[in-house]
Formats: C-alpha cells, structure tokens, sequence
C-alpha cells in the first residue's frame, strides 16, 4: 500500500509498519499472544514468516521473549490488547525492559485502546494503559490519530533504541493525514489554528476535536487544535505556545483523566505557565455497546469539547 | 573462537567453591543484608557451570557467541558475584562494595551494571523467557551459543515459569536453552512444601522436559549432570539440583531466617572456619 486509505483503524497500520521497517533495513521481530487477527500482526507475519511467532496467550512469557530479543540486538515489537498489554504483564515491561541500562529495544503496539473496543465491554475497555506506559521510565507513549500517522508512528519508534508504547484503536475512524504528513515523535501537529483556546487531543479524540473546533467557530470562539500523538516526551513547546497564545486549555483523550495526556500537559502547565485547563477523559468503567454509542455515552463528543473549552474561556482572568 | 571453557578438575571446582562460600557470606556480612542461603546452595551449579560448561570469555564478556547465564532466581546475587569475580569478569575488589551507594553491584542484577551480568533481575519468573527470546535470536542469527537458566524451586510458584516452560519445547530450543532447579526447600516465608508445594521432577516432565536430577553439592555428580543436558536429546533438559538451603555454614544450613539475612561478626568468623574446614 502506498498511499493512506480514507477510513480505517490505526491497528491495521500495524503490519504496513512493520514491513516498511524491515523494508528500510531494521532488524525487526514481531510477537503476539493469540491475538493477531485482531492486532493485525499476522499480516507481518504471513510477509516475513521467520521474523514472526506467536507466544499463545501468555502477555508476560511475551515481553520476557522480546526482552530477549533485544538483549540479542534486534528491535523486538509485541502485540496484544491495551486491556492486556501493559496491564497484563506490567511487571516484565518494568524488570526485564525498562530497568536495564535506558531500556531494551522493545516495541509494544497495544490495540483496541479505549473504550472503542465496543461491545466486549468494561474488562476490554483499557483506560489505564497510558498511565501504566508513561510510568514507565524511557518508554516513548504514541497515540496516533489516524492510520497514516499509526504507520509512520509505528515507524519512528522502530527506529530508536529506546522501548515505546504505541496504541492503536479498533474502530475504523476518516484519515485526517494523507501520504505526504510527516510524523515526527514528540512533536504536536497543529491542526488548525486558533486564538481563544487550544483544544489538545490524542488518538480517535483528535476527530472529535476537529469537529468540536467547528462548533465553536459557529459560537465565535477559535479553536486551536493539537494532535499530540505523542504524550510522552510531551511536546512542551506546543503546549506552552497554546498557553501563551490562546490562555484556555482543554485536553481531550480515550482514557482515564488520571495518567495520560492530560496529566502530561497539566505538568508542563503548572511548572512553566500555570494556565486554565478542563479534561476530557473517562473516569468510570464501562459497558458493551457499539464503538460510536460508546463514545456518546461517555460523552466523547464535539458538543461535550466545545462545553468544556467554553467553561475553561470563562476561568481566564 | 575466543577462550571458552576453563575446564578444571573436580578437586580445583572444590576449591574454588569454597572461595566462592566465604565470598558469599563475607559480602553478605559486609553489606549487612542479602541472601546467603539460596547463595549458598547453588554454588557447586555456578561452579561446575562457569569453569567448565559455560562457552565465555572473561576478557571480552559482550562476545555475540557467548553462551548466555541467566540468573532467573535473581536475589542470589552474592553467589553470582563472587562466580563472575573468581572467574575472571571484573576484580574481586568489587565485592566489597556489594549493596552500597554508588556499587554496579545492586542487590539484585542490574543488566550491564557490570561485566556478565546479562539480564535485570529481582522479580521471580522471568528469566527463562528471556532465555527463549535469545535463543530465537540466535536461531535468526545462525549462532550456537546456548542459553543456561538458574531458577530457585520457590521461584516455580510463579506463573510464568510454566507460560515459558511450555515454549521452550513447542519452539524446539532443547539444544539452545538448558534449565537448572535448585531444589533446596526453602523460600522466602518458610519451608516449600508448607508455602507452595511443588513438584518439579513430575511437573518439568509433565510440560515434555527431559529431567536430570543431582546430589547438587557433590561436584563430580554435578559436573556430570551439566555435561549429560548438554547432550543432544528429543526434549529440553532441565537440571533438579537437590541442594541445602545454606549449605557450608552449619547454622544457616536447613534455615530459612538465611535466606536474606546476615550475619554477625561471630558468625562470619564461624562460618569462614566452617567453610574452609570443609563442613559435611
């Protein structure tokens, strides 16, 4: 595949990741525990047979294996569920990949994150992951918005030393990117801009924002709207630029509000520029449903974003 | 290929385990805490391992055909210490710093803290997974260099031991990774048969590994029980060394408040006399 497709979910970037690493020379070994079809592994794994095996399912003996790997020098990817994947086996990711000397090379691309997962309900629904993934030392966490950013996300993080946490979705969401976006890790993507506040959102919200910045231009307000795919190494300069810039900050994520990108932002707020800041999360355990009524029932929505960014506008001074 | 093994005698192995006992428990004297007992039992393993199985190079320890020691039971790092010291990786100098502020010798291993030490440790469970991870590599890289994991019996509670056992032979790396049991009884809280019984002859056997079971502080039978697994067969092999908790120093012995604690300056003083007179 060369260009981006218009509508699909950023977990089927995954193989087209992988392949284009191996394709530019990276010495890559993918793992997954019984869920390929689903994290779209398998792809990788029908191209490069040997570069591929399945662990059943057993998420610790998974990041043991590709802890071995990287300690053998190869950039060792493991797949599963967010629901599983760090939660599942969060003590090996500490023990045996983040405390050797900066990290082993160890990839995780988590699929299904959030509540979007749908119908499997609240136990597949994770919305701790990224709080789990962020405390975890020199983990880089990436959360892409859309396939095209997924693949290159994939990409880029395939190409340092350091491990790294990348969650993708399982619903099929509209590209936002075409072929020619440049992904760049650690770095926001302003996505329109705006004077009155900044919308700061990560993953399957990023849509949601675009469309809660229309809203608000139907109000009079003017939106910024940041991708910051990713949330750790937080891309302060964006986030201080927002709060010098706009004053109103509203960050917008398919997690808890404890642990994840808002945590990340408010930290660069209260050391740099203490600046008003609403948070757009999912702060109780869910329930089955199909991925879009969950997003309304959490109350994910465009109308939910222009609420909160109109409450932070009334808070400045 | 570089300088692989030491190949020494039974009597100089002798010797140099009783070095390694008084290292252990003068560095678990010095630092005031640490894990004598499950030190203690595995030393004849480490020994008969490191002189005369283990394919390493002292000199230039990162050498990609190394064979891999993957200690799984990581709390025993004053026996593993001592070994990579005795044999050659760093000074023994070093030891005395074991456990102090600014030492590459942490309680537990710290991955490339020092000379050897090939995988973080601490946490029970997790090293035969690494081992497999590095045997794939190696069967990706055409290499030959085997993997050797030491694991504690109590360690076999954990779950992952068995997600790991159940790999090693549904990828065929019998001929890449050789597991060793030191099968001295005792864990953490008490005797194993009365925290978590365990049964590792039947249960190894049960996940379709070949079981070679050893007096573990009788070095010749030691010695040829790590050259027996290291022979080609159908299944993996995995070693049930049938040790003594604190084996050497007659107080520790068969006691399970040594498994992490130290001793007094009279009984380090006993325990050196002990060792070097050869308790039996």
């Amino acid at each position: 595949m060369t260009s981006a497709p218009t509508s699909a979910a950023t977990r089927e970037a995954y193989p087209f990741g992988l392949i284009d690493l191996v394709e530019q020379g990276v010495d890559v070994v993918a793992i997954d525990a019984d869920l390929s079809v689903s994290t779209m592994g398998y792809k990788f794994g029908e191209k490069y047979p040997e570069r591929w095996l399945s662990v059943g399912v057993a998420e610790q003996n998974m990041v043991g294996i590709a802890a071995g790997f990287a300690a053998a020098g190869k950039t060792a990817f493991i797949a599963s569920f967010a629901a599983f994947l760090p939660g599942r086996c969060f003590d090996q990711l500490r023990t045996s990949v983040a405390q050797p000397r900066g990290g082993l090379s160890v990839k995780c691309v988590a699929s299904h994150g959030g509540v979007t997962v749908g119908e499997d309900g609240m136990s597949a629904q994770a919305i701790e992951d990224l709080a789990l993934a962020t405390s975890l030392i020199p983990f880089d966490v990436v959360v892409p918005a859309d396939f095209e950013s997924a693949r290159q996300a994939i990409v880029a993080v395939g190409k340092t030393s350091r491990p790294a946490y990348v969650r993708t979705g399982r619903p099929k969401v509209a590209a936002i990117y075409d072929a020619s976006y440049r992904f760049e890790l650690g770095r926001a993507n302003t996505l329109r801009a705006g004077t009155d506040v900044t919308l700061i959102a990560c993953g399957i919200l990023v849509g949601v924002a675009l469309q809660a910045a229309e809203v608000l231009a139907g109000q009079g307000v003017s939106a910024r709207v940041l991708d910051m795919a990713t949330i750790k190494p937080i891309d302060r300069e964006a986030v201080l630029a927002a709060a010098r810039e706009t004053g109103a900050i509203v960050t917008a994520e398919e997690h808890q509000t404890h642990g994840g990108l808002g945590t990340q932002v408010a930290r660069v707020l209260a050391e740099e520029l203490p600046t008003p800041i609403a948070f757009v999360g999912v702060d109780r355990y869910g329930t089955s449903g199909k991925w879009d009524e969950l997003l309304g029932y959490f109350d994910l929505t465009p109308q939910r974003l222009a609420q909160a960014a109109r409450d932070v506008i009334a808070r400045k001074r | 290929m570089p300088t692989s093994l030491a190949r020494v005698s039974i009597d100089e192995l002798r010797d140099i385990a009783k070095r390694v006992r008084k290292d252990i428990v003068t560095m678990v004297y010095q630092a005031q805490s640490g894990h004598p007992g499950g030190s203690l039992s595995a030393v004849e393993l480490g020994v008969s391992l490191f002189w005369n199985h283990l394919r390493c190079d002292p000199a230039n320890p990162t050498w990609p055909g190394r064979d891999r020691f993957i200690l799984s039971k990581g709390h025993a790092t004053p026996f593993y210490y001592s070994i990579l010291a005795e044999r050659g990786f760093f000074s023994t100098e070093l030891l005395s710093g074991f456990r102090s502020l600014g030492s590459p010798l942490q309680g537990h291993p710290s991955m490339s803290a020092a000379p050897g030490i090939e995988m973080s440790g601490g946490s029970l469970g997790q090293g035969l997974s690494f081992a497999i991870g590095q045997s794939l590599a190696a069967r990706l890289d055409k290499r030959d260099y085997r993997c050797w994991v030491l694991m504690g019996d109590g360690e076999l509670n954990e779950g992952q031991v068995w997600e790991a056992a159940m790999a090693v032979p549904h990828f065929a790396l019998g001929d890449r990774i050789i597991a060793m049991v030191d099968r001295n009884g005792i864990q953490n809280d008490g005797f194993a048969d009365t925290i978590m019984k365990t049964h590792p002859v039947e249960m190894w056997t049960g996940f379709g590994w070949h079981v070679i079971e050893c007096d573990g502080h009788d070095m010749a039978a030691v010695d040829k029980a790590l050259a027996e697994a290291e022979k080609p067969h159908d299944q993996p092999r995995l070693i049930v060394a049938h040790t003594v908790k604190g084996k050497g120093v007659s107080f520790m012995e068969n006691n399970p408040s040594f498994h992490g604690k130290a001793p007094t300056k009279e009984q380090l003083e006993q325990a050196l006399a002990e060792i070097e007179g050869g308790l039996s």
